[in-house]
């Protein structure tokens, strides 16, 4: 601790010193001749930082195994860092070159975040549609004479099978071909479950914005309630509730399941439909059209929802994560989607031990790690390309 | 007027960034402003002015820069200078003026707080001084109640107050130089007179050096010292303004000043006997409890034009939207020829709705942005007169060559890809489509620069000339009521206050209020403020004048 605070204070006197010299040697340029303190700071915490991580990443490349496995994990990520930059910066330049015009216009003007986060979901949806032929194995099969729990890695030294890149769960179980089905059923039932929640609430959000009146407010109001209650909680309420009318009525829990989240979720979409609903009721377009005695189908779907798009995507886009996450949640309280099915959610739950044995062994702490990666990196993925699109539809606005 | 430098801007080229290129702004113009000298910067939208202005301050709006030349200021070259310089002289010897008070003070601070911050800040006066200086600066311009009112909220007070009392702020350090950005442009012609006296007076009284920009020439004639035209970023030309008036060198000058020449002459009056095509009876409206309008009749004949004046919140646009049927009135009724129309748009049956069409002031939010102009147009063709394909194009063709657009150009453009005036056109194509009798204009060109705003009233007379239709013209400026109207309403209040024929309008004796209006719209010549003030007494302008009634 002692030694954090002097390394801070020993910054704050290299910051000036930085400033003074920048200031001598470029002969007083606006650059450095403006540069608030903070900023000066900044600048030398910043490389304090780097400089940490090239120093930790040589430790993870230790030959010393136990100083290497401290490091482990910071290692993996720095790499896979490295390796997503320069994967989302060759597919930037490969929209660049190859495609027709607007789509070479797009890529030009498009942040490398926005690539990185195109190139994940193109990736992810690839797997999800064609788990069948790239998985090794059936998501269900138990493959007969293989050890529960081999460790990912494939070194036979560590606990490995070359067979098995990724390893096999507590009954023996190919992780890997589980991860790519689990892309198929919790990417593929979160889609579906944000599809149904826009329809819901974008429809009942724009009737709202456009009728008003009573309608506008038992809607509203109803929408009210509903959020009033927690949506996690409600929502496992109501799944223990459809666990006892599913097998009655033959029906699957998972349509439940997806019925269930999507009218929560319909709630926010409703929401903010209403919101930018009645901004573009008040146009002067939207007068002229009421005027020419136009219909309520032509006025939501023709002149209202085409100016209604951009932030209706964005919210898609961040809506889709939060249902995405809420599936997951589920599976892990084991009321979502049911075994045998793969589910990153339930694997991470039904191998979540393992992180316990992260300090000296962290190939098998990386077991669990792997569907909770395959989550998160796609949320991160998700918001990136809705971040890229927040900013494009708010800039067409000026 | 000493013969001192202030400004010195040499060579001066701007650059905006749009589509990931830098397109030229202004391109290379001189700028040079003595001590206490007002420089008018005019010019129609798009021509930098502006942008010229904040550049004399040595700012720049994000997305522009200053790509060559230089900015002097009392000898501080405002280019290279450091930040700390430039924040030692920006609102303490630099101070702004924005065109919209209301959007520029922060709503949640009182007038006064605002007023004594940059005084403060800049170490000029204490808070105290700076508040009975404060008070010393709304007496001087004028304000009701000077003690009090800067203890009030934004929203409290009046927009011609709002602006002066931005205007007191400015003065808060004693600037050596002020820049007004089109001060006025969004007040009433009354309440304009007013600000625009108060600001005269205070820039003469400190010898504050101003440059002026506006688009309103008339007004500029009453502010400045000297004008310079610009023109898409090139600069026309600079004289002094009783030169620039009276003997403009430049094409484009002339055609500026010839704009407010357009004027038609009076249709002879209707028969009596004539149904009006459309009938205003006694008409009572009010939105909520608010009563807005009260007792409202006139009528309008067929190939005539109606025009409907008054200041903002007179009832003008309430009485178009009880036409309309957007507001239904509480009593009376409206005829469409002779015919009782429902008071309720969606009473009332397609056939009726289309007699009745409506052209927006704001083009901008009056055609929807992701429609292309072929469907715009194309939508009320197919949804009234039924037509489809190929006999639809052809109709939608015939229009666009009516508003004198080329059809094969402009059929698949989107409406950003217009101009003000073009958009506007589209407008009234739209209302065209439906063939009907009537159409209301509800201040069509009002947001457009005057050679556009003249383009648009000779399009609608010819249109007029050829369709023989109807209009009812909402307008708050004389100049337009002038060219195109064959009969006036004056309104104030939600009442009418007198209705005629043009010609007895504009010719004495009118009614009082009406006599304000008339004599409040600036005119061409550099003294017709100093003499319209002594005429009606300083106590008795503007604001005060109107309430005085």
């Amino acid at each position: 601790m002692i030694w954090f605070v002097a390394a801070l204070v020993g910054m704050a006197a290299v910051a000036w010193g930085f400033r003074f010299a920048g200031q001598a040697v470029t002969g007083n340029a606006p650059k450095f001749r403006d540069m608030p303190y903070g900023v000066a700071y900044g600048y030398v915490l910043g490389v304090a930082v780097l400089a940490w991580l090239v120093w930790a990443y040589t430790q993870g490349r230790s030959p010393d195994q136990a100083i290497a496995n401290k490091f482990f994990f910071l290692r993996i990520a720095i790499e896979g860092f490295i390796i997503f930059a320069i994967a989302a910066w060759l597919f930037r330049l490969l929209g660049r070159s190859v495609g027709t015009s607007g789509t070479k216009k797009l890529f030009r003007s498009m942040p490398l975040t926005a690539s990185f986060g195109i190139l994940t979901i193109l990736i992810y949806a690839i797997f999800a549609l064609f788990a069948g032929v790239i998985a090794p194995y059936g998501q269900e099969q138990i493959i007969p004479g293989v050890a529960a729990n081999v460790i990912p890695g494939g070194d036979p030294t560590l606990g490995g099978n070359p067979d098995f890149p990724l390893g096999t769960d507590q009954i023996g179980r190919d992780i890997l071909s589980r991860l790519i089905y689990g892309a198929q059923n919790t990417v593929g039932i979160a889609f579906a479950t944000t599809v149904l929640a826009f329809l819901l609430g974008g429809t009942f959000g724009f009737l709202a914005a456009t009728l008003g009146g009573w309608l506008d407010q038992l809607l509203s109001r109803t929408v009210d309630v509903l959020m009033a209650i927690p949506s996690l909680i409600f929502a496992l309420l109501l799944m223990t509730i459809a666990s006892v009318w599913a097998p009655e009525l033959g029906i699957p829990l998972t349509v439940f399941m997806v019925v269930i989240i999507a009218v929560i979720d319909s709630t926010r979409v409703y929401r903010l439909a209403r919101a930018v609903g009645q901004n573009i009721v008040v146009m002067d377009y939207i007068e002229a059209a009421k005027l020419r005695g136009e219909g309520l189908g032509y006025l939501v779907f023709k002149e209202i929802l085409p100016n209604a798009t951009a932030p209706l995507l964005a919210e898609f886009g961040l809506r889709f994560c939060f249902v995405f996450l809420t599936i997951a949640a589920l599976s892990f309280l084991g009321v979502g989607i049911q075994p045998p099915l793969a589910d990153w959610g339930t694997m991470v739950r039904d191998l979540g031990g393992f992180v316990n044995f992260a300090q000296f062994a962290p190939m098998a702490a990386t077991a669990p790690l792997l569907a909770a990666g395959a989550i998160a990196l796609l949320t991160v993925a998700v918001n990136f390309v809705v971040d890229w699109m927040l900013q494009k539809s708010s800039g067409l606005k000026e | 007027m000493s013969e001192e430098i202030l400004v010195k801007m040499r060579d001066v080229w701007l650059e905006g960034r749009s589509d990931e290129t830098w397109n030229p702004i202004i391109n290379g113009v001189d700028l040079t402003l003595k001590k206490g000298e007002v420089l008018g910067l005019i010019g129609e939208s798009g021509a930098g002015k502006s942008t010229l202005g904040l550049a004399a301050m040595g700012y720049t709006r994000d997305g522009v820069r200053i790509s060559k030349g230089s900015v002097e200021f009392d000898g501080i070259d405002l280019l290279t200078a450091s930040a700390a310089v430039k924040r030692e002289l920006l609102g303490k010897r630099i101070a702004y003026v924005a065109q919209s008070a209301a959007a520029s003070f922060n709503p949640a601070h009182k007038l006064m707080d605002q007023h004594v911050e940059g005084p403060v800040q800049h170490g000029v006066m204490s808070k105290s001084d700076s508040e009975e200086d404060g008070m010393e600066l709304y007496r001087k311009l004028r304000l009701p109640n000077p003690d009090q009112i800067g203890f009030r909220y934004p929203h409290q007070v009046s927009g011609g107050q709002l602006q002066r009392c931005m205007t007191a702020m400015a003065m808060s350090c004693r600037p050596d130089l002020i820049i007004f950005d089109e001060p006025t442009t969004a007040l009433d012609v009354t309440t304009q007179i007013e600000v625009l006296a108060s600001i005269r007076d205070i820039v003469e009284q400190f010898n504050t050096a101003a440059i002026y920009i506006t688009h309103d020439l008339a007004v500029v004639a009453q502010m400045a010292d000297t004008i310079k035209v610009l023109l898409k970023g090139d600069e026309v030309e600079t004289a002094d303004t009783r030169t620039m008036l009276s003997a403009p060198t430049q094409e484009y000058t002339k055609s500026l000043w010839a704009v407010r020449s357009f004027e038609r002459p009076q249709k002879p009056a209707v028969q009596t006997g004539s149904v009006p095509v459309v009938s205003v009876q006694n008409v009572d409206a009010s939105y909520g409890t608010v009563p807005v309008l009260h007792d409202v009749s006139f009528d309008m004949h067929e190939g005539r034009t109606v025009a409907v004046v008054g200041e903002s919140g007179s009832g003008k646009s309430t009485t178009a939207r009880c036409i309309t049927g957007l507001l239904p009135p509480k009593a009376g009724q409206i005829l469409v020829d002779g015919e009782v129309m429902p008071p309720d748009y969606r009473k009332r049956s397609k056939d009726q709705l289309r007699q009745v069409q409506m052209i927006y002031q704001m083009a901008d939010t009056a055609l929807n942005p992701r429609m292309s102009i072929g469907q715009i147009i194309a939508r009320p063709v197919e949804f009234y007169l039924g037509l489809k394909g190929a006999e639809k194009r052809k109709r939608v063709d015939a229009l666009l060559e009516q508003i004198e657009l080329e059809p094969s150009q402009y059929y698949h453009r989107l409406p950003s890809e217009l101009s003000g005036g073009q958009k506007q056109r589209i407008g009234i194509a739209r209302a065209l489509a439906a063939e009907p009798k009537f159409i209301i204009c509800d201040e069509v060109t009002s947001a457009l620069d005057q050679l556009v705003a003249e383009g648009i009233l000779r399009l609608l007379a010819r249109l007029q000339d050829e369709l023989s239709l109807t209009y009812m013209f909402i307008t708050h400026d004389l100049a337009t009521v002038r060219a195109i109207a064959d009969e006036v309403v004056v309104m104030k209040d939600g009442r009418v206050v007198e209705q005629g024929p043009k010609t007895e309008m504009f010719t004495p004796p009118h009614h009082a209020y009406t006599d304000l209006l008339l004599s409040s719209v600036p005119q061409m010549d550099p003294d017709w403020l100093t003499n319209l003030l002594a005429e009606r007494g300083v106590d008795n302008i503007g604001d005060a004048a109107v309430d005085k009634m």
